[in-house]
């Protein structure tokens, strides 16, 4: 899932990926693609992560790893950071979901009752990134969907998610809900369509598998 | 002509802060976190502080002291994900807890900064985020009213300084650091480096030392400043 998702970063995109599975997308990418990695506290131009033996005490992403630069990195002031979300010149965002709805909603911040930690840069992303991309396990532990008809959950963003990758599907978010694109190795369109939590539309064509 | 000279002890720094003064820490995780100064802050016991930071830092580091000594009340942050302290108290009650979405933080700093009431944007819109804010319609759009924020203080570190209080700030300390110190009445920050006026090139100052009010040198680093074993 996240080999596959790898291949949504375009030549030449700025991308900023969510903590959690889509930190680990970058792991994906050959080492002379042409990409500009963005992370919320203030940096352009992310280079690998460091071991902490290696690590530089004032060079951290969001998620508060330990990053390094790459010839041309850029750092700035947290304004200056989702300046460039807001206006647009993020071209994609992967992030992580609790649900996510049939009209693209998003919930992927709050758990009433049970995780509260706040939302920090999560809404500005999901609401003014070019593409919203969600990376996440297609269903919770306890097997419910997370792909639902609404979601339950206090939202994130409204109608922000664009494509889901999940460990069973690609699936897309059209103007009339869930569209099947491509299944994993092994899983049936049957077995897809009982973990998703709203009507799916599959393809008449023959399903591509990642 | 000279430029005046903002050197001082942290301690005589920090006697600035008094009872219920709202206070602005700058900091992203442990880059750019004042930790020096949120210790001469515990010390020095001034209560009912509003504090203004990005995050929570993690248990026992930074602005947890704060929290755990009980001098805080409420916290205005993005995310405290990293300190279950935080969440503790906050789930109990101990503190009050306002959540903006990161990027409103810091321009509602910068509008406090800049001598502006508050900021518009979109940011929100149809979540519990926006819940209880004013909107307008501007531009043919709908936008909530996000006010500027001051503090009494703010309490900043960076990298290098002179003694008229330039700022230059390394890699991601920089973060909240140049925005809160132009959006507080009191300024104090503390430096890795102090150097002669003279020592920090025009040309590489972050934050211009009109904003700045004490300048501390920082002897050796403490352990809170290092890399986080995880």
């Amino acid at each position: 899932m996240v080999a596959r998702a790898a291949r949504e970063i375009q030549p030449g995109m700025v991308v900023n990926l969510g903590i959690g599975l889509p930190t680990r997308v970058v792991n994906h990418l050959p080492a002379d693609f042409p990409v500009c990695l963005h992370t919320e506290n203030g940096l352009t131009g992310i280079g690998p992560t460091l071991p902490a033996d290696q690590a530089d005490r004032n060079l951290i992403d969001a998620g508060g790893a330990y990053v390094s630069t790459i010839p041309g990195s850029a750092f700035f002031d947290s304004a200056t950071s989702f300046a460039l979300v807001r206006s647009g010149r993020l071209d994609l965002t992967m992030l992580g979901a609790f649900e996510v709805a049939a009209n693209g909603d998003l919930a992927n911040w709050k758990i009433p009752g049970k995780f509260s930690p706040g939302v920090g840069g999560g809404i500005e992303l999901a609401q003014k990134a070019r593409r919203v991309v969600v990376l996440t396990t297609h269903t919770d532990r306890a097997g419910n969907a997370k792909l639902k008809d609404k979601c339950s959950l206090p939202l994130t963003a409204r109608g922000c998610v664009g494509r889901i990758f999940t460990d069973m599907a690609v699936i897309d978010v059209g103007p009339d809900g869930f569209h099947l694109i491509e299944a994993a190795q092994g899983v049936s369109v049957a077995e897809v369509k009982e973990a998703t939590g709203a009507p799916l539309t599959v393809p008449n064509t023959t399903l591509p598998s990642f | 002509m000279k430029l005046p000279n903002k050197q001082n002890s942290m301690e005589e720094a920090i006697a600035h802060v008094k009872d219920g003064d709202t206070v602005m820490l700058g900091g992203f995780g442990v880059p750019g976190t004042p930790f020096a100064l949120i210790h001469a802050l515990v010390r020095h016991g001034a209560r009912d502080l509003p504090i203004i930071k990005n995050d929570a830092n993690e248990p026992d580091m930074g602005v947890d002291h704060l929290l755990q000594s009980g001098l805080v009340g409420r916290l205005i942050t993005t995310h405290l994900g990293l300190n279950g302290h935080a969440i503790e108290l906050m789930n109990s009650g101990k503190i009050k807890v306002e959540f903006n979405a990161q990027g409103i933080l810091a321009e509602r700093i910068r509008a406090g900064g800049a001598g502006l009431g508050g900021v518009l944007s979109d940011i929100g819109i149809g979540t519990e985020l926006a819940e209880g804010k004013q909107v307008i319609e501007c531009g043919g759009k709908t936008q909530i009213i996000e006010p500027a924020l001051r503090a009494d203080v703010a309490l900043l570190h960076a990298a290098r300084a002179d003694s008229f209080g330039n700022l230059a700030y390394v890699a991601t300390a920089q973060n909240f650091n140049p925005l809160m110190a132009m959006a507080a009445d009191c300024v104090i920050a503390e430096v890795e480096t102090l150097l002669p006026l003279g020592g920090l090139a025009a040309d590489h100052i972050h934050t211009a030392g009109v904003f700045v009010d004490h300048v501390t040198e920082l002897g050796a680093l403490s352990e809170e400043y290092t890399v986080v074993q995880r």
